[in-house]
């Protein structure tokens, strides 16, 4: 057609080339660790990929899609309770259950959105919560699975999962060890699902909308960006993973109240402090505010509320310092991005994206 | 058609020729907007044949850029109807009318600053035309040729200068691919090269078939594109006609006294 001149767009950069080498060559030591690592090891590593995974969920809804819940604690723990409800009621195997947290989180989503799309700004935050305590007292009355005190998953429905006999095979440990194997290997899966799945939405022309309304809603809605549909978008796919990570984290606690499972400070307080630390808007930012928060639990746990008030603090500090998070200082300095989304025109032929 | 655009604005200019008889695209009757007490936009109408170029001039305040917020919808209307293309527009979503085919710039731009210019016209000719990103990257990058905005392509456009962004307010409406476009006082602060330039894109932009409203004072570049001038004051149309008509009559004279003509 033209012969003037050929363009091509490409998102890629050196730097997330060798990102890309480095990630693969991580999942794949990932995948072999059990064989080698501690069982208290890989249950910090269990720990770390599920708060991961929350995060990335968090700072979809809130650092690309601007809406910024403080009631994802519906979603845990209506995605738990979905899980212990059908495994203690019907005898379902947990492992294929959790697909169950995933959906019946999403259906959660859907009335939530209806309500909490009516409100704005901080109404919008305070109705998320709102949800959140309706669902938990809700669920306080479920007298089959525990009502206000909880309960635990059967000992068999845990010891024979899907998997756990072959691990115990496999690397010749008890039932205990397997399943935590097993959950470990199911929250690695889960925080690579969402990290890549997360950075593919946000390459296509939905996710590059997302940050044309964050930058001028008025301007998107000029060009025929839809924003009730983004919105939307970007909340069921939060709810519907946040889902299934609840069910994954009570799953492997085996023990469930609805103190627990909805609790604000665990999955949504700690969540964004992870995302503020690290740099909100950012793929990289919760990978690094959660390994952050890691160490931070590690050495503060024993110092009780003393714990909870540096993570306050720090929270508040590094959002009137570096509003960008520890990530947003580290590319700044270096001009670093690991997971590129920009789309940049080249002059002359070259390969597609 | 029951009348002509100058019958109802009423003002006195001669009718005119040919592009009557052409399909009207746009119809505007009886809009009213008001912010508090004040009346913005008072009783417009007006209507718009297909593939013509209508100009709008107004002292500042008299309501122009208003009148495209109605248009658009980005601003809903307190009273009256516009229609495009035979439908009825009136309460019709801004996202919604840019699907049918109605583009626009901001007087004071509104890019996309974190994004590319680029992406900024990738974002309008994926979600303004409902298509893939394959289908619309060369489209897009013709758009910035056209527009000179080739250089700066792969720039966010937060560090663009003031020219470069009304440009880029240009660009982005063209990536929708309107049927009507809507042009907010896009040539002021050009040097006189520059304008000359912007005024052959336009026109252009025009001899391809898109019917054009274009708000400006520089009106030597207006009216070297325009077939019709449409005049507002406080809210009203005043007059609306030929440009050299409109711009002879009395009472433009008097608005515009002191204003280059
Ligand atoms: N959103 C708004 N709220 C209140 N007043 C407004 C708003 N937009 C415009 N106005 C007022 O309406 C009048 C017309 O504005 P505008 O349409 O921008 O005029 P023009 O483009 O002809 O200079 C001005 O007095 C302006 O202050
Ligand atoms: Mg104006």
């Amino acid at each position: 057609m033209s012969d003037v001149t050929t363009y091509s767009v490409t998102t890629r950069t050196r730097a997330s080339v060798v990102a890309g080498l480095i990630a693969l060559a991580l999942a794949v030591v990932a995948v072999v660790l059990p064989a080698f690592a501690s069982r208290a090891l890989i249950q910090d590593l269990f720990f770390i990929l599920t708060m991961l995974s929350l995060a990335q969920y968090w700072n979809l809804l809130a650092g690309y899609g601007g809406l910024v819940s403080v009631g994802q604690q519906a979603f845990v723990g209506f995605g738990a309770y979905m899980l212990f409800g059908p495994v203690i009621l019907w005898g379902l195997n947990p492992v294929p259950a959790l697909l169950l947290s995933g959906v019946f989180a999403l259906l959660l989503a859907l009335p939530t959105a209806f309500f909490a799309f009516r409100l704005h700004g901080a109404y919008f935050a305070i109705g998320t919560w709102v949800v959140a305590e309706v669902v938990r007292l809700s669920v306080a009355m479920w007298k089959d699975v525990g009502g206000g005190t909880g309960t635990s998953l059967p000992r068999e429905a845990r010891s024979e999962m899907w998997g756990v006999p072959q691990i115990e095979a496999m690397f010749d440990v008890r039932t205990s060890a397997a399943q935590d194997i097993l959950a470990y290997w199911i929250a690695l899966a889960v925080a690579v699902a969402t990290i890549g799945g997360i950075y593919a939405f946000l390459r296509t022309k939905r996710g590059l909308s997302l940050a044309a309304l964050r930058d001028n809603a008025e301007a998107a809605r000029s060009v025929g960006v839809d924003a009730a549909r983004i919105k939307w978008t970007v909340f069921l796919i939060a709810a519907f993973g946040t889902g299934i990570v609840g069910g994954l984290i009570f799953l492997q606690n085996g023990r469930i109240s609805p103190d627990s499972a909805f609790s604000v400070i665990d999955w949504t307080a700690f969540v964004i402090f992870i995302v503020v630390i690290g740099g909100i808007g950012t793929i990289e930012g919760p990978i690094l505010g959660v390994l952050v928060f890691f160490f931070l639990q590690t050495f503060l746990a024993d110092f009780g509320s003393w714990y909870l008030l540096t993570l306050g603090a720090l929270g508040i500090a590094i959002m009137l310092f570096a509003p960008r998070g520890l990530w947003g200082l580290i590319s700044e300095k270096t001009g670093l991005h690991l997971f590129p989304i920009q789309r940049r025109l080249v002059i002359g032929p070259g390969r597609d994206r | 058609m029951a009348q002509t655009a100058s019958q109802i604005a009423g003002s006195g200019s001669a009718p005119e020729p040919a592009p009557d008889s052409a399909p009207r695209i746009l119809s505007l009757t009886g809009v009213c907007k008001s912010f508090g007490a004040l009346k913005v936009t008072d009783e417009v109408s007006f209507e718009l044949p297909q593939g013509q170029a209508l100009g709008i001039i107004g002292p500042n305040g008299a309501g122009k850029s208003t009148l495209f917020n109605l248009i658009t919808g980005n601003i809903a209307a307190d009273a009256g109807r516009i229609e495009f293309l035979d439908t009825d527009v009136t309460r019709t979503p801004p996202m919604s009318r840019c699907l049918m085919g109605i583009g626009r710039s901001f007087q004071i731009p509104q890019p996309f600053d974190k994004l590319t210019v680029f992406e900024n016209l990738l974002v309008a000719a994926t979600h303004g035309r409902k298509l893939s990103e394959r289908e619309v990257g060369s489209d897009c990058a013709a758009i910035l040729d056209r527009t000179g905005l080739m250089r700066v392509a792969n720039s966010p456009a937060g560090s663009l200068s003031l020219l470069q962004r009304k440009r880029l307010e240009l660009a982005r409406a063209l990536a929708t691919d309107p049927k009507l476009l809507l042009l907010d006082e896009i040539a002021g602060g050009l040097t006189d090269a520059e304008c000359v330039e912007l005024v052959d894109t336009i026109r252009a932009i025009h001899r391809g078939g898109t019917t054009i409203v274009w708000i400006e004072h520089v009106l030597h570049a207006l009216t070297s594109v325009v077939e019709r001038i449409l005049v507002l004051d406080f809210g009203r149309v005043v007059a609306v006609g030929p440009p050299d008509e409109v711009m002879a009559s009395k009472e433009v004279r008097e608005i515009y006294l002191g204003i280059e003509v």
